[in-house]
């Protein structure tokens, strides 16, 4: 099976070029059906790859052709299957598909359908290129790939210029983390001489190369450059709220459960390399804490049902970061898969309730909703208890062990995630309340229209909330009888856990277990009146209007970079190109002008006599070399 | 006696054009479609050897009729004879004032560039040199736009200057040497590399300025923009896809082995003067509003990181520089076909007064995505192989300076991703503007198009072909 990989991202891309011929003449069900058909291939043979991985343990590097070969400089297209991308596969082709049936119903009105489903397929084969390359170049390749795709669909309903203007806006962003990617590429093909994981890993662990520590930490910093664009952190975060612009199904995919998490595999498979870089791995802790908080906090305020999630995942991939920065690396993987169900049944269930309001996105309008979507109503709850960290749930035990992790790294840390965790419970409920507690602020012709999705949206919206009950089960605490299946899994493939000896562990556990239950009793009965549930306008002065325009950071960058690049650019095109430098050609122009008037008059004259003048100065040439010969 | 045949066809063919006059059109496609046939032949054979062939010419002089093809003369000519014939088809349903002459100027023009690229004796090279230039000359002043004379005359200047300065250094250089072949390549490289190095910086500078000005290198690139503006567009493609090669090749081919003291000298400054421009005409090109400037200023930026790669003399940015060179002809080719048929149908090239093509004809905005996004070498496209070659050279040339060369350079990436996603906005998404005539592509703009893209995708999956060709060339230059 194992040998069978190229089939994985062969299907989406078969289904791709389908749907992509044929998007003006094929009906649209029929690009519905193809482009879900396509992911399920490549999530059936999925699986088979993942239990052969379990069973083998072993890692295969799948050579398919040579890509760039240049004297010593070899880069081959070859694929790695291990534990980690074959665990990868199954979150990308199982929610991906689950995503694409939820599709067929969410954009059936659209006319655009096929083409939709086609920039979804491509996005998926390149998502599996992304997380199945054996070098560096080949997962870059996936990872400018999934920012095309992402561009695409934020950008899906292009003659709206504010939903362009936030295609572009992700799309140069991610642009400028590949920068940094393309620079931590650079360095490792300089010191070392491949891009190869395991030819670069093992070279790390022999220490063939001597490289210092500070090489070390400038590679994992430049790769880190690059996640911080594709996982939207901080500096490089503001695109991914935007990105909200696209069809729901798509942030659900893309913006919330595999795209985003790129970067978080990029620095789980260099795990070998962040293990060497102290300072890169503080970074990224620090980094991704600070965005953890300060998403949080925004999304306290933001009256767009799909903006609270947007931020919601921001912070979340945050945590994940800081997982990977105290050096739980597998925990990291664990809150991305975990993330990914609760993530997806949260923005599809947002899908289901946009779509019962007839596109209205703003929760101003919203309330009351649980009677009329009662299944949307249940699985969102589930959703957000699970991202609130309900003792059990999936989000509960992955959050905990990042919780666990920190703590043992350092309090402070610890402190500051624990109270992100605290605000993250606070505006998931808050969003939860205001969409579906009290009564209805729409009008009479919304509130006549409510209703609850077909089963193909809710068919994965169940399914999707069951995983999210239950799919932290395979790494449950030792305290409640678990077993850390996926730690040891992850272990084949290199990627290590944190371990910690503490004697206080079980107390530990038993205090966060007690707090978390205790915290979220208040917060669900501080949150009705805290955010005035039942008489919500949806206004706010003072400090929440900061939050609630995100602390003004996009105003602050365009402040000091779009307007500042701009203004460059248009004294370089002014006064440098038109009067400078082309000033003084000019001068030297007329000065030749000058001194060649009686040619100037020629160049009035008649083409034909320019071309008779040619044509002989030719034949006298070719005259020339003939009478050359005799000679 | 086969390259003989990569410019005899076109020459013939240029002429016959002249007589046929409305048959032109007929005579071009034809022509270059066969001259496309020999050129793939020459590029087989010169994969795996190099093909020459000469006899004497002027021997006063000491020149000689020597023509020669090794990987990279064999890629160039494919390039021109590829780009040929689908200038010619995308623009078959065009009517063309005094169709015979226009033609047979192309013609003659392609005949000129293949020669450049194949020349093996310096006075020849010059001959084709000044072969190529000529046509386009009268081209652009005849059939350019409105203010076609004045820049027709800047560009005029411009290249002229280079050619003598460059006929001047021959012509030393021959004179060192003088014997029945003074004019021969080895003839000229060894009596370059035997001169004292003062001298050699001389030559070098002589030679170079011609060259830059071609390419064209920061700041000796302020004719471009306005002669592309001003040219009709199938002029404009054989000056950036074709004849800016014709500067790349005369660096690679006669610069560095003629001058290696100049080039050692001379290159951080060069190599600092392009990835300047690289981001000056970056930021530029944010500002145009004028499709052509746009693409121009573009193409700039482009030239500048593969002007750095040429003198920064690594093994892979060098080996980068010859797929690129094909790669930027191709693309290029692409990007003007478009602003040609968006020109046609709304009346205008202004941005700011076009819109919603995914709309109104959406085969065509494909196409634009498509070959923007080689433009801004995204992965899988033929731009990104050259691209990250071109960086990874750069990275790891001798200066001491590399790392910071490679990351201002690469500020270009963003930089391109900016202006060229902001065309795409301008042209493609929005409202509809009302198009003059209203017709998405038609068959033959279809053909000329599936050719460039085929070839986009093609190379980009699978480059090999092309790596394969040219290592020779390069394990040559540099050992």
């Amino acid at each position: 099976m194992t040998n069978l990989v190229y089939l994985v991202p062969l299907f989406p891309l078969i289904g791709f070029l389908i749907n992509g011929i044929g998007w003006r003449k094929m009906p649209k069900s029929a690009g519905g059906v193809i482009g879900s058909l396509a992911i399920l291939a490549s999530f059936v043979v999925s699986l088979g790859i993942f239990f052969e991985v379990k069973a083998s343990g072993t890692t295969t590097v799948v050579n398919l052709f040579e890509f760039i070969s240049s004297g010593k400089l070899v880069i081959p297209f070859a694929f790695q299957v291990d534990a980690l991308s074959s665990l990868f596969l199954l979150i990308i082709t199982g929610i991906g598909f689950l995503i694409h049936v939820y599709s067929t119903s969410y954009m059936h009105h659209d006319e655009g359908m096929v083409k939709y489903f086609a920039y979804l397929n491509l996005f998926v084969f390149s998502m599996l290129l992304l997380v199945l390359g054996a070098n560096y170049l080949i997962m870059f390749i996936g990872w400018e790939g999934v920012g095309l795709c992402s561009y695409l669909l934020i950008g899906f309903w292009f003659k709206n210029r504010d939903y362009t203007n936030a295609a572009k806006k992700a799309f140069v962003m991610n642009r400028i983390g590949d920068l940094g990617f393309l620079v931590g590429m650079l360095l490792i093909l300089f010191n070392y001489g491949t891009l190869s994981y395991q030819e670069f890993f093992g070279q790390l662990s022999t220490g063939q190369v001597a490289a210092t520590s500070s090489m070390y930490n400038w590679i994992a910093i430049c790769l880190f450059i690059g996640a911080m664009g594709k996982s939207a952190q901080i500096p490089l975060y503001t695109w991914l709220p935007d990105a909200m612009a696209g069809p729901t199904p798509v942030s659900a995919l893309i913006h919330a459960a595999t795209m985003v998490t790129a970067g978080i595999y990029m620095i789980a498979r260099s795990a070998a390399l962040y293990d060497l870089a102290p300072v890169a791995q503080n970074l990224v802790a620090v980094i991704g804490l600070a965005t953890a908080l300060l998403a949080a906090t925004i999304a306290l305020y933001q009256n767009d049902i799909k903006k609270v999630l947007a931020y919601s995942t921001v912070s979340q991939l945050g945590f994940m970061f800081l997982a990977l920065g105290v050096g739980a690396y597998t925990t990291g993987i664990f809150h991305v898969m975990t993330h990914a169900f609760f993530k997806a049944l949260l923005f599809l269930g947002a899908g289901s309730v946009i779509h019962a309001m007839s596109g209205e996105q703003d929760i101003k309008y919203m309330g009351g909703l649980r009677k009329k979507l009662p299944i949307t109503y249940i699985t969102f709850l589930i959703g957000v208890l699970a991202i609130s960290g309900f003792p059990f749930t999936s989000g509960f035990v992955s959050k905990d062990e990042i919780l666990l992790a920190v703590y043992h790294h350092n309090k402070a840390y610890f402190w500051v995630a624990a109270v992100t965790a605290v605000i993250t419970a606070i505006y998931m409920f808050r969003l939860l309340m205001l969409t579906f507690m009290g009564s209805f602020r729409g009008t009479e012709e919304q509130k006549h229209h409510l209703h609850e999705s077909p089963w193909q949206m809710t068919m994965p919206l169940i399914i999707l909330a069951i995983l999210s009950l239950v799919g932290g089960f395979v790494q449950l605490p030792h305290l409640f009888g678990g077993h850390d299946f996926l730690n040891e899994f992850l272990a084949k493939a290199n990627v290590p856990a944190l371990v910690v000896e503490d004697p206080g562990m079980e107390m530990r556990e038993y205090t966060l277990f007690g707090g978390t239950c205790l915290g979220l009793i208040i917060i669900f009965i501080a949150t009705r009146k805290l955010f005035a549930v039942d008489s919500f306008k949806g206004e706010y002065g003072g400090f929440k209007k900061v939050l609630a325009n995100k602390w003004y950071i996009d105003e602050l960058y365009d402040a000091i970079i779009v307007r500042p690049l701009n203004a460059l650019s248009s004294a370089f095109d002014r006064f440098v190109e038109r009067m400078g430098i082309d000033g003084i050609v000019n001068g030297v122009g007329k000065l030749v002008r000058w001194g060649s008037d009686r040619v100037r008059l020629l160049q009035t004259g008649q083409v034909g006599f320019y071309i008779f003048v040619m044509v002989i100065g030719m034949t006298l040439l070719f005259a020339i070399s003939f009478f050359g010969f005799s000679n | 006696m086969i390259l003989t045949l990569l410019i005899l066809i076109p020459l013939v063919a240029g002429i016959l054009s002249f007589l046929a006059k409305e048959n032109g059109k007929m005579i071009a496609l034809l022509s270059s479609v066969a001259t496309l046939g020999v050129a793939i032949a020459t590029s087989v054979h010169a994969g795996t050897q190099t093909i020459s062939w000469s006899i004497p010419w002027i021997p006063r002089l000491g020149a000689q009729l020597s023509f020669y093809a090794d990987g990279m003369s064999a890629m160039l000519c494919l390039l021109t004879a590829i780009v040929m014939p689908v200038i010619f088809i995308t623009n078959w349903n065009k009517t063309v004032d005094r169709a015979g002459s226009f033609y047979g100027l192309m013609l003659l023009s392609q005949a000129g560039i293949t020669g450049v690229f194949l020349a093996h004796d310096a006075l020849l090279f010059y001959f084709f040199w000044e072969l190529a230039l000529i046509p386009v000359y009268f081209l652009c002043s005849s059939w350019g736009g409105e203010k076609r004379v004045a820049v027709t005359f800047k560009f005029f200047v411009y290249t002229f200057l280079g050619s003598l300065m460059m006929l001047a250094a021959l012509i030393f250089l021959s004179s060192q040497n003088p014997g029945v072949n003074a004019y021969s390549w080895e003839n000229i490289v060894s009596a370059g590399a035997s001169l004292d190095p003062v001298t050699q910086q001389w030559v070098f500078v002589l030679i170079f300025v011609a060259f830059a000005i071609k390419m064209p290198i920061f700041p000796f690139h302020t004719w471009q923009p306005d002669t592309y503006e001003q040219s009709p567009t199938p002029i404009t493609i054989i000056l950036s896809a074709l004849m800016v090669k014709m500067g790349l090749y005369g660096v690679i081919r006669w610069l560095i082995p003629v001058a290696p003291e100049g080039v050692a000298l001379w290159s951080n400054t060069i190599v600092v003067l392009s990835i300047i421009g690289i981001v000056y005409a970056s930021c530029i090109a944010i500002v145009q509003t004028d499709l052509k400037r746009l693409v121009a200023y573009s193409s700039i930026a482009h030239m500048g990181l593969m002007a750095a790669a040429a003198f920064s003399q690594t093994k892979v940015g060098m080996h980068g520089l010859m797929v690129q060179m094909f790669n930027h002809g191709i693309n290029i080719t692409g990007m003007w076909l478009i602003v040609s048929m968006v020109e046609q149908r709304w009346g205008t090239r202004d941005m700011t007064k076009l819109g919603g093509m995914a709309s109104t004809a959406p085969k065509m905005a494909i196409a634009l995505v498509i070959i923007s996004l080689a433009n801004i070498a995204l992965p899988l496209t033929n731009g990104f192989i050259g691209e990250f070659m071109l960086f990874n050279g750069l990275f790891s040339s001798a200066s001491q300076y590399h790392i910071i060369f490679m990351v201002v350079a690469g500020i270009g990436i963003i930089l391109g991703a900016v202006y060229t996603l902001n065309m795409i906005q301008k042209t493609a998404y929005g409202d509809a503007v009302e198009m003059t005539v209203s017709k998405d592509i038609t068959t033959n703009e279809f053909v000329g198009l599936t050719i460039i893209i085929g070839i986009i995708l093609i190379l980009g999956v699978y480059p090999k072909p092309l790596l394969d060709m040219t290592l020779g060339v390069v394990n040559m230059m540099i050992p």
